[in-house]
């Protein structure tokens, strides 16, 4: 009120003159200056004024668009759309309930890694107020205001793998736990929106959230996740009319879930004590999406330096952000100290060792896959058949068993050629130097660097013993980060396995720390079952990594991918310090596919009862354009679970078809002839 | 980001030049800029047509920003201050913080059953104008604010089918499950939030705190049919029992919840199909304790007036959740009349409705409250411990019996007349008549689409109905809803029955419907389990009310209203039509109470393994909001509750928390009632 009087006085008053004035020589000189010459006259329209005006007027225009836009029929979006790319296909969902398609089985869905929400429900002071707020999912709204604490509550005991003391994080249960990760980031979403079409609800869909920063045993010990998962599906079977259960897990979830098959037959107190024939009587079929089977290469660069190209399992989500200087400069350091807290990354450390993966001159991959193939998949989506007969030419060894190499030139020389000081020759230098290692613990404490991360543990020579080491496999692999993080791996090494059994009878097998290694466990005597992998394929895949060591700051990590590293012509595999092979984009697809393949075909010793498994692979073609989101036909690790095709195939299936009803194997990868490269005793 | 801004600027100040030609003076202006080129001429003559429009656009821009700023400055500097206002009440406010320094932990673990209206519900099928719902909350959380954008819409989808009192055909809304997370949580309606803080601080997480989250709109019966949620309870618990080490649950249902826990006690034990096939000793294996909080064992009045009127002071339960919308005009001018019908085709509210006839709640000339001092402006309790009780109650009754007792038995009355006169100055029931007559009405009225069961009722009868001096005690009541709710009742009473068992070992009681009404069951075979009472007192609760033929005689239109125009002297239990008894504002003592002050107490016929119980009264004092409020669904926060919660869920048993608990007339109230045990 008052100011509205104030301004009458103004109009009135004379001073207009001399506003006009002033306007005027504004005009004249620079017309971003004049604010504050008109600030000068403080009875006129003064700077405040025009700050509120400002204010007001872009909330006012704000306010609204947003009117219009909720005004606006929901309908209109799609009708730009369809203008723009044609008309849209019926989501599978709508199309099969037009085929008479019905609810039947139960479906369990099994997040992956750090797909599922956790929250709060007991923290230390700084975390004050977020009580059942979640830390992990949704808006992350947490780690930007408050990063330190934020990290804490993230991470687990350093010993013990468990909670920390004062702090108790949980993961989030229902749907909603991991429909969405973040807000419009879907994972779940639009699969159970697909089977809500033909009819499913609550009570036909349960999704087994678990805590997927600990190790699956651990998530039985402290939260009775299993139990859980157990009960509910039995409870499901039981309301459903004995109906048994089509299981989907995704991504680690397939990990988790052949760790529960073992889990639930085996006897208490480390199983569940389901009996035998558990699997047999409530389980249809286990449909894996994206399964890391056999690891992924990832997650060795992921332990070992926190890097790789997109990785850092934190970091894929934040993009950008967790670069800048959220945690003041040490980002990697603190993200490192939290994630080497969560045993579950080290389930997917490459399983199998050179039998699998490839020795120093040999892979299984290394003589087919081309590289260029990512740039002529996207022109021809629809010839793919084509594809290896073009390049077939310029393709050259690629030394993808190496998984880790210390410079470019020891990736691509012969095994012959490459001088390797032995690692054990490097502990005994420690050995001998104990005092210099000493010395360099001192010095660390000197240079004020927390002591978390191990390699400050560790000495100069250590470091050196590592890079002249040169080249690991997948075998060495082990050995290496055995060397560079003891700690971690001895946690680890309590809950996973990684080797190939010899003899699966032998009663070492029954530990649980095997049953989420599909090379040393048997699947549960259940012939009716299905196992199903679907994966996409088509994208460059992190696969190999070229390292170098850095300048040894103080508080850094000594080791770095090489990004100098590059292939030279543009179909090579070799890219700012990663070989890449065929997979969809996170899970190689030797992973993805080859139990399937080979280690699971038919009746082997991995599968006694010959539980029939399909390939389903999905081949990538990238969204058209922007309106179409993260696509319809994607082939990416999450992406995928927004694809058509896998949606139309996990809907059949739950209504009731059987794999061969899908069209059994359906291959675009050369999968098969490289499991057949492959010599594994079956 | 600056350039931006400055863009933005520029508009700016080509009008504030124009601004300059705004002046009266003109050709002064004009004068002092007679050197400009005609360029800026032109600009002018420009700037005048555009003279009206600025100043009036400029001044409200203006306005809204400085409205904004300030807001928003206000609000940071909240936000900065709050931490510190919240640091010096958190002691207070967490009871679980002070028992765990006791070293209390949490051993049980704990169900919660939560009552009617407090669920969420989510959409999963739907149709066009729900587009975009799904798995949206339609009630609950954000659900309210599609009350605003689509009314109808949103009716339609609350509503179940008339007929089946399950889904209408495409539509499914269900239940939310679980223990929604706090970022699903409006405001002020998350009523189990104070308490699993609590549970949460003493140790309580996902695996042993569990959410029996159920569809309130359904019969009890048929949440089993349609979603297996008491298969889904049941499997929760024994999980929870087996994974915690072999300990019992706690169960702590809320209102309408712990007629749904009874009808789940029956249901666990009996075989199946029609049971959960539990088993004998079902409940004594896996229960400790049931701790019902503002429990509606034998129904309450609101209900009544509900479905007779879809109103009552504060009733609606609509309106308590979302207060001034219905009475607004968002749904048009027939906010009650949409509610009726949406709420009438919820079985659940039937098993609100008063239980045990005129036996518990009085004849037309008696009540058992018949003591009952209404002057609630001195609410008597500040000054009493339960103690000396006995002392004071006396002087009252002094007092009180110079009056007349409140004839609280007529729950309606059509006008006041009805309310206080003796019966034997009542017409005789002329129901009965009016039911024969109803037999040959003709279905030929004007109303085109029946909304509302009233609109395919004779007008005739309505008024005849309404018009006699009639009242109608717990008893009759039912054959008044039978006549204006036929279909209604038709189908909820396959679902619940309110009598009194004769002979409790009748087959006939083996069936569901009898499964939640206390007097017609018997508590399971578990005499180490205990069941608590807790609720509040001291509050107005109503307890009947005074009718009237509503003024417009309309299609569409209820025909009936409380007739808010009657009030009593000072001091008096009669407030615009509704009389109040003693309660926590929506249950009467009577209700929550009577079955752990006598039905159950001992061993008697409805209670045969002679399981414990016990009464917790919490009486309200001032201020009566906040952590020590009593009212029916704030209680919840209220820290003593709390803290009794916690002591049980850490193995305390009843009598280590102090018994019984007693400050209304609760004992003296059922020493009246002439139930046979």
């Amino acid at each position: 009120m008052s100011f509205l009087r104030r301004r009458k006085g103004t109009d009135s008053s004379k001073s207009q003159n001399l506003r006009c004035n002033i306007v005027k020589e504004d005009e004249k000189n620079n017309l971003y200056e004049s604010p504050r010459k008109e600030s000068y006259n403080a009875k006129k329209w003064s700077c405040w004024d025009s700050c509120c005006w400002f204010i007001g007027f872009v909330c006012s225009v704000w306010w609204f668009l947003l009117f219009l836009y909720n005004t606006m029929p929901a309908s209109i979006p799609q009708y730009v759309t369809e203008a723009i790319t044609g008309p849209l296909t019926d989501p599978p969902g709508v199309k099969l309930r037009k085929e008479g398609l019905t609810v039947n089985h139960p479906v369990v869905f099994v997040p992956g890694i750090v797909t599922g929400g956790l929250e709060l429900w007991e923290g230390h002071q700084c975390a004050e107020g977020l009580f059942r707020k979640r830390l992990w999912g949704g808006s992350f709204g947490e780690l930007y205001k408050r990063p330190l604490c934020w990290a804490q509550h993230m991470s687990l005991d350093n010993e013990t793998g468990l909670d920390p003391p004062g702090i108790r994080v949980r993961p989030v249960s229902g749907l909603v736990a991991a429909d969405y990760f973040a807000a419009g980031y879907f994972v779940w979403a639009v699969l159970i929106a697909n089977l809500a079409q033909i009819g499913y609800e609550e009570k036909t869909m349960y999704m087994a959230a678990y805590d997927w920063r600990l190790s699956f045993q651990n998530t039985e010990v402290r939260d009775q996740t299993l139990s859980r998962i157990k009960s509910n599906i039995e409870l499901m079977v039981a309301t459903n009319g004995g109906k048994k259960v089509v299981v989907i897990p995704h991504s680690m979830g397939v990990l988790y879930f052949l760790h529960f098959m073992k889990w639930v037959e085996a006897p208490p107190p480390m199983g569940g004590g389901g009996g035998s024939e558990w699997c047999a009587k409530h389980i249809k079929a286990v449909m894996n999406i994206g399964g890391p089977f056999l690891g992924v290469p990832k997650s060795v660069s992921g332990l070992f330096s926190v890097e790789a190209r997109d990785i850092a399992i934190a970091r894929t989500f934040a993009p950008g952000f967790l670069d800048k200087d959220v945690f003041g400069l040490q980002t990697f350091q603190h993200l490192m100290r939290m994630t080497r807290t969560w045993d579950s990354t080290m389930s997917m450390i490459p399983k199998g060792g050179e039998t699998i993966w490839g020795g120093l001159d040999w892979s299984p991959e290394g003589l087919s896959f081309n590289c260029g193939a990512k740039t002529l998949r996207n022109n021809s989506i629809n010839n793919t058949d084509q594809i290896p007969n073009i390049n077939l030419a310029n393709m050259k060894n690629v030394n993808y068993g190496r998984i880790i190499s210390f410079g470019k030139d020891v990736a691509e020389a012969h095994s012959s050629k490459i001088e390797r000081v032995d690692l054990l020759h490097g502990v005994y230098m420690i050995i001998v130097d104990q005092q210099d290692s000493m010395k360099a613990d001192m010095l660390a404490n000197l240079t004020n660097c927390d002591i978390w991360i191990e390699y400050h543990d560790i000495g100069d020579h250590r470091i050196k013993a590592v890079a002249d080491y040169k080249v690991y496999t997948a075998g060495s692999i082990l050995d290496l980060l055995h060397f560079v993080s003891p700690k971690l791996m001895a946690r680890g090494g309590a809950h996973f396995s990684y080797g190939i059994a010899d003899n699966l009878d032998d009663p070492k097998y029954q530990h649980y720390k095997y049953w989420s290694n599909p090379l040393e466990m048997k699947l549960p005597d259940a012939p009716d079952m299905e196992i199903y992998s679907m994966y996409g394929v088509g994208i460059p895949t992190e696969r190999a990594y070229v390292y170098k060591v850095t300048t040894a700051t103080d508080c850094s990590i000594p080791f770095q991918i090489d990004t100098s590293a590059e292939g030279g012509s543009e179909d090579s595999c070799l890219k700012g310090g990663v070989f890449s092979a065929d997979g969809d984009e996170t899970v190689p697809v030797l992973s993805a596919g080859l139990m399937a393949a080979k280690g699971w075909r038919g009746k082997t010793r991995f599968n006694p009862s010959g539980i029939p498994t399909y390939i389903r692979e999905y081949s990538h073609a990238p969204p058209a354009n922007l309106l179409e989101g993260r696509g319809t036909q994607s082939g990416a690790h999450v992406d995928i679970m927004g694809n058509f095709a896998l949606i139309e195939d996990v809907i059949r299936v739950a209504a009731g078809a059987t794999g061969k009803e899908l069209g059994g194997d359906h291959v675009y990868s050369d999968i098969f002839k490289w499991a057949e490269r492959i010599n594994l005793q079956l | 980001m600056a350039s931006n801004f400055l863009r933005l600027r520029k508009p700016y100040y080509v009008e504030s030049t124009i601004n300059c030609s705004s002046s009266s003076d003109q050709k002064l202006v004009n004068l002092s800029f007679g050197i400009n080129e005609t360029r800026d001429q032109t600009k002018k003559r420009q700037a005048k047509e555009h003279h009206g429009r600025r100043s009036c656009l400029d001044s409200c821009c203006w306005v809204t920003g400085y409205l904004c700023t300030t807001w928003w400055l206000l609000l940071f500097l909240y936000h900065c201050c709050l931490p510190f206002t919240v640091g010096h009440e958190m002691p207070e406010l967490m009871p679980a913080a002070r028992l765990k320094r006791e070293g209390l932990k949490g051993i049980h673990p704990v169900v919660l059953v939560p009552g009617i209206v407090t669920g969420g519900l989510e959409l999963w099928e739907g149709k066009p104008c729900a587009d975009g719902l799904f798995r949206k909350r339609l009630w609950g959380g954000g659900g309210f604010t599609q009350l605003l954008k689509r009314p109808l819409c949103w009716l339609e989808h609350l509503s179940l089918h008339n007929e089946t009192g399950l889904d209408p055909p495409g539509i499914r809304v269900r239940p939310v499950p679980g223990l929604f997370g706090a970022d699903y949580s409006a405001p002020g309606y998350f009523v189990w939030d104070v308490l699993v803080k609590n549970l949460a601080k003493i140790g309580y997480e996902g695996k042993n705190l569990h959410m029996a989250a159920y569809d309130w709109r359904l019969s009890f019966q048929n949440t089993e049919v349609r979603d297996r949620a008491l298969s889904k309870l049941k499997s929760k618990i024994e999980l929870m029992y087996r994974a915690n080490g072999n300990k019992k649950v706690v169960v702590v249902p809320h209102s309408m919840g712990v007629a749904y826990f009874l009808h789940f006690l029956k249901w666990v034990e009996t075989p199946p199909p029609m049971g959960g096939g539990g088993g004998q000793g079902w409940c004594a294996e896996h229960i400790k304790a049931i701790v019902n909080i503002g429990p509606s064992f034998l129904g309450v009045p609101k209900a009544v007036s509900n479905i007779l009127s879809a109103e009552g002071k504060d009733v609606a339960y609509f309106r308590a959740m979302a207060p001034g919308v219905l009475d607004s005009g968002t749904l048009g001018l027939r906010a009650l009349e949409h509610v009726m019908r949406v709420s009438r085709t919820w079985d659940s509210v039937v098993s609100l409705m008063p239980k045990g006839g005129e036996t518990i709640w009085g004849n037309m000339d008696w009540s058992p409250e018949d003591e009952h001092v209404c002057d609630f402006s001195k609410k008597r309790y500040f000054r009493l411990s339960p103690s000396d009780n006995n002392v004071n109650n006396s002087d009252a009754k002094q007092v009180f019996r110079v009056k007349d007792p409140v004839k609280y038995g007529r729950i309606i009355s059509f006008g006041k007349a009805a309310s206080v006169l003796h019966s034997s100055q009542l017409p005789t029931a002329v129901l009965k008549e009016i039911l024969h007559m109803n037999a040959s009405r003709n279905f030929n009225s004007s109303c085109g689409e029946a909304w509302t069961e009233y609109d395919e009722m004779n007008r005739e009868s309505i008024r005849k109905i309404g018009a006699v001096d009639k009242a109608y005690t717990a008893t009759t009541l039912f054959d008044l809803l039978r006549f204006v709710a036929p279909k209604m009742m038709n189908r909820a009473e396959a679902h619940f029955s309110h009598g009194i068992a004769d002979n409790l070992e009748d087959p006939k009681y083996n069936h569901y419907k009898y499964w939640s009404n206390p007097l017609e069951m018997k508590l399971p075979d578990a005499p180490n389990m205990e069941i608590y009472c807790s609720y509040g007192v001291g509050i107005p609760t109503e307890r009947s009310y005074v009718y009237k033929l509503s003024p417009s005689n309309k299609c569409k239109h209820i025909p009936y209203q409380i007739d808010t125009s009657v009030d009593g002297e000072d001091g008096s239990c009669l407030k615009s039509g509704v009389y109040f008894a003693d309660g926590d504002e929506s249950v009467p003592v009577l209700s929550a109470g009577f079955m752990c002050a006598k039905g159950w107490k001992g061993r008697t016929r409805f209670n045969p393994s002679g399981i414990n119980t016990y009464v917790r009264e919490y009486q309200s004092k001032p201020p009566t909001s906040g952590i020590k409020s009593t009212t029916h669904v704030d209680i919840m926060g209220n820290i003593a509750l709390i803290e009794d919660i916690l002591r049980v869920a850490a193995g305390a048993t009843g009598e280590e928390i102090g018994g019984d608990k007693i400050y209304s007339d609760m004992l003296r109230m059922s020493e009246r009632i002439n139930l046979r045990l």
